[in-house]
């Protein structure tokens, strides 16, 4: 079987700024990618090109087989791809069960009940079913970040992306939310992870991706990546991190 | 004096009723078409399309540019002249009120728009939502409340602009009360009775838009 997403010579600009220059990636189903790199090396971008947000302009992009182009129907590629972004982006005129129902109500014409169903159920599992009939604005960030999966996984999504979802949140917070995606890796659901969190980062990924200057510039198994990078920017990268890490006292 | 003014206005009360729902129609008709015409202008021009902005802002321009009663002069005696085609007084107001008050509607609907993040967009997309659902149900009903008050101003307006129409013939309130002035040479009972019917029918209305506007600035 073909793998759910494949890139290749996947090449985007943004003016005269190349983002990604030729980048090869497959991702087999059920597999936890977790991307990192440092800033404006390209990882956001990629992610947004996979469900459309951006399109490319080089190279062949395919999900399940089938090659997206910028002609694609996106609204039905997008309902088999989750995405959750950094600053949550609920919809704040709508409850936690209105933001929730919208795709599988509008775009899906699920029955109102199947799919109610499945929204408590998701919000059972993320701990906040008492929050359903909540604005966003009354939730803390962690609360609307988990809201934000599950309005994601109630399309029913063959893979989800995740934006650097706790770079927006408080360190109390971070925990809450990064506890749902491992949840969701050990449930075997498919995830391309985007984060600075380097513990969790070698938790949950099958498979460490770095890119830097808009290509990969290395990928292996997290022990192998994080112990012995192979690569001279991939080692500068995880030595600013430890640095931090291993400050030694001031006094 | 007093009685016989008070005596002139319920004589007259007939003709400026009818005179008064002339400047009512009009008015009306153009707050409701440039509602229409405002939201669509606003939504084509959030949509960022090249080859949409450019027209939209040339008319945008020339409805800024140019006098509301140019437009009337053109539009009344243009038309007939130029497409031969030639629109009743009545219509030719409705006509020309709506397209100036939907540039004007439709750059406080563009600006609402435009001030909600980008994510909204995005997180809309991400669901698969069309982009008719997009504004349906996401980005226009946040809009609605942060562009009511501005709105309302631009209603008071056109209701304001809508006595140009007496220089192309139509028999408005204005009208009817100069015709009275003629005959009764009573021109501070008309004027007076005129400035109330304005003020009546536009205090309200911006009254209404500041109450909004202080209660749903911390909504």
């Amino acid at each position: 079987m073909s793998a759910l997403i494949e890139l290749t010579g996947f090449s985007k600009r943004f003016g005269d700024t190349p983002v990604l220059r030729g980048v090869d990636l497959k991702v087999e189903r059920g597999e936890v990618v977790v991307i990192l790199g440092p800033s404006g090396c390209g990882k956001s971008t990629l992610l947004r090109c996979l469900n459309g947000l951006e399109s490319g302009q080089g190279g062949t992009l395919r999900f399940a087989g089938r090659e997206l182009t910028a002609d694609t129907d996106w609204r039905e590629v997008r309902q088999k791809i989750g995405m959750v972004f950094q600053s949550y982006h609920l919809f704040p005129h709508k409850t936690v069960l209105e933001n929730i129902l919208l795709g599988p109500l509008k775009v899906q014409k699920r029955a109102f009940g199947e799919a109610l169903a499945h929204a408590e159920a998701l919000l059972e599992r993320v701990g906040l079913l008492d929050k359903r009939n909540a604005y966003p604005r009354e939730l803390s960030g962690g609360q609307q970040q988990r809201i934000a999966i599950v309005r994601a996984l109630c399309m029913n999504p063959e893979v989800m992306l995740f934006d650097e979802v706790t770079a927006a949140l408080d360190p109390e917070m971070v925990k809450e939310v990064l506890e749902v995606i491992l949840d969701l890796a050990r449930g075997g659901m498919t995830l391309l992870i985007v984060t600075h969190e380097m513990a969790f980062a070698r938790a949950v990924a099958d498979r460490i991706l770095f890119m830097d200057g808009g290509v990969i510039a290395e990928q292996n198994a997290p022990e192998t990546f994080f112990s012995n990078p192979q690569t001279a920017r991939a080692q500068q990268f995880l030595e600013k991190f430890s640095h931090v890490e291993n400050l030694p006292r001031r006094k | 004096m007093a009685s016989s003014g008070l005596e002139l206005l319920w004589l007259s009360a007939p003709q400026l009723a009818r005179g008064a729902w002339e400047t009512l129609s009009i008015s009306a008709s153009a707050i409701a078409f440039s509602t229409l015409g405002g939201v669509l202008y606003g939504v084509l021009r959030s949509l960022g399309k090249r080859w949409l902005d450019v027209p939209l802002r040339v008319y945008l321009e020339l409805f800024r540019a140019i006098p509301v009663l140019v437009w009337l002069y053109l539009f009344f005696f243009g038309l007939p002249i130029f497409a031969g085609i030639s629109v009743p007084s009545f219509w030719c107001a409705v006509l020309v009120l709506t397209l100036w008050g939907a540039s004007e509607v439709g750059e406080v609907v563009r600006g609402g728009l435009r001030s909600l993040p980008r994510g909204q967009r995005e997180a809309g997309l991400a669901i698969g939502l069309s982009a008719v659902q997009l504004y349906h149900e996401v980005l226009l009903p946040q809009v609605l409340k942060r562009i009511t008050p501005p709105t309302i101003n631009v209603y008071t307006r056109i209701i304001k602009t809508s006595s140009l129409a007496v220089l192309i013939g139509v028999v408005d309130v204005i009208k009817v009360g100069q015709q009275i002035i003629e005959r009764t040479y009573e021109s501070v009972l008309i004027y007076g009775f005129l400035f109330l019917f304005f003020f009546f029918l536009c205090y309200p209305l911006s009254a209404a838009s500041r109450v909004l506007e202080r209660r749903w600035s911390h909504a």
